[in-house]
C-alpha cells in the first residue's frame, strides 16, 4: 500500500470497522468511513459519509464525491453488518430484509460503485466480511448465515470478472469477535460456537487486520476469490 | 436549459466517454463520434465487455456535466425491446430520459 492509497471502510461508526479506520489511518493512508449515524470521533485523514449501505442514490452519491476529491480508490473494506439469532420459525420477513440490504446489497453496490472507480487505475483491492456461520450451517442463524454465503459466492464470481481490471476481491470469515453483533448471543452459544473452532478462542480486532493486509499486500495479487475463516474453520 | 442545450450536452458528454474508451481499443476499431454508430450487436463495434467500459465511462461524464447520479443500467434499461445502447443516439436518448426524471 502507497501512502497516497485511498481506502473505503463501511460501518464505522464502532466495532470492527471504527478499528480498521483507525489502523489504516495510522498507517498513513488516506480513510473514508461510513456507517447510518454520524461518529463521535475524528481523525486525521478520515472522512465520513451517513448513509444506509443499501440506499443506491445515496451510495453513488458518495462514490461521486469520492471521485471528484480524490479521483481514485484503492482499497475497498465491506465490513458492515448486521446479524440476527433466532429461530428459522420465529424470523419476522423483516428481520430477513433488513440483514440481506445490509449485508449482501450493501455489498453489491458497494463493489459495483468501488470498481467503476478502481478500474480507472487498473487498480484494486476489495475485501468483503463473512462468517463461520456461514460455513459452519450455525442453527438459529438462517438469516444471516445465508446472506453471507451470498457474500461469498459475490466474491467468488465478482473475482472472475474484475480479474481483468487488476481488481483482487477476497473475503475474511470472522469468528465470534466481541462486539455489538453477538451481544444477544447467549454465552453458552458462544462457547459452543468456538468448540467448533480448531483454535479455541475468541477473534481479536487484531486477527482481523491481519488477514486484511494479507489481501491488501502489494504482492497478493495473484491472490483472488478466495475466503479466509479464521480460528481454523474451514 | 433548453431541452435541445441539454441535448447537446449530453451529446458531447457521451462523445468524452467515446474518447476515453477509444483510447484503450486498437485502431481498426475504434467507433466514430456520431449519433448513428452502432454500438453493439451484429454490426456493432464494441464486445461486451466494451460496451461496459462505455457505459462507466457515459455514467461519469454525465455525472460531471449534470452534478446528478445516474444509473444507465437499470431493470428498465435491460428489458426494453429496443436496447438503449444500440447505438449512440439511442444512447443518448435514454439518458436524457433518465435525467428528466431526476428532475
Amino acid at each position: 500500500m502507497n501512502e497516497n492509497h485511498v481506502v473505503l471502510i463501511t460501518g464505522t461508526r464502532k466495532g470492527i470497522g471504527r478499528y480498521l479506520a483507525e489502523y489504516y489511518v495510522k498507517k498513513g493512508l488516506q480513510v473514508i468511513g461510513c456507517s447510518r449515524k454520524p461518529v463521535d470521533y475524528e481523525l486525521r485523514n478520515y472522512q465520513h459519509f451517513c448513509l444506509d449501505v443499501s440506499d443506491e442514490v445515496k451510495v453513488k452519491q458518495m462514490f461521486a464525491e469520492i471521485r471528484k476529491v480524490y479521483n481514485r480508490l484503492d482499497v475497498l473494506i465491506n465490513n458492515a453488518g448486521i446479524a440476527s439469532m433466532n429461530h428459522f420459525l420465529l424470523t419476522p420477513l423483516r428481520t430477513v430484509r433488513e440483514i440481506l440490504n445490509t449485508n449482501f446489497v450493501g455489498t453489491f453496490l458497494f463493489c459495483r460503485e468501488a470498481a467503476k472507480l478502481m478500474k480507472k487505475n487498473d487498480y484494486g483491492r476489495i475485501v468483503n466480511f463473512t462468517t463461520v456461520a456461514t460455513s459452519l450451517k450455525l442453527e438459529g442463524e438462517a438469516a444471516y448465515a445465508a446472506s453471507k454465503a451470498a457474500v461469498e459466492n459475490l466474491t467468488q464470481i465478482l473475482a472472475k470478472e474484475l480479474a481483468e481490471f487488476g481488481i483482487t476481491v477476497n473475503a475474511v470469515g470472522l469468528a465470534p469477535v466481541r462486539t455489538d453483533l453477538i451481544r444477544s448471543v447467549p454465552q453458552e452459544k458462544l462457547e459452543e460456537l468456538i468448540s467448533h473452532q480448531t483454535i479455541r478462542r475468541f477473534g481479536e480486532f487484531r486477527d482481523i487486520s491481519n488477514v486484511v493486509d494479507f489481501f491488501l499486500w502489494p504482492k497478493s495479487d495473484f491472490i483472488t476469490g478466495q475466503i479466509i475463516y479464521l480460528g481454523g474453520i474451514n | 436549459m433548453t431541452p435541445a442545450g441539454r441535448v447537446e450536452k449530453i451529446i458531447q458528454a457521451i462523445f468524452r466517454a467515446v474518447d476515453e474508451v477509444n483510447q484503450e481499443l486498437p485502431e481498426g476499431q475504434r467507433l466514430k463520434k456520431s449519433l448513428d454508430t452502432v454500438l453493439f450487436g451484429r454490426s456493432g463495434v464494441l464486445d461486451s465487455l466494451g460496451l461496459v467500459n462505455l457505459i462507466v465511462a457515459a455514467e461519469e461524464k454525465i455525472e460531471e456535466e449534470f452534478g446528478s447520479t445516474i444509473t444507465i443500467a437499470d431493470e428498465r434499461a435491460m428489458s426494453q425491446k429496443n436496447s438503449p445502447f444500440r447505438t449512440i443516439g439511442t444512447l443518448v436518448d435514454y439518458v436524457s430520459s433518465l435525467l428528466e426524471e431526476n428532475e
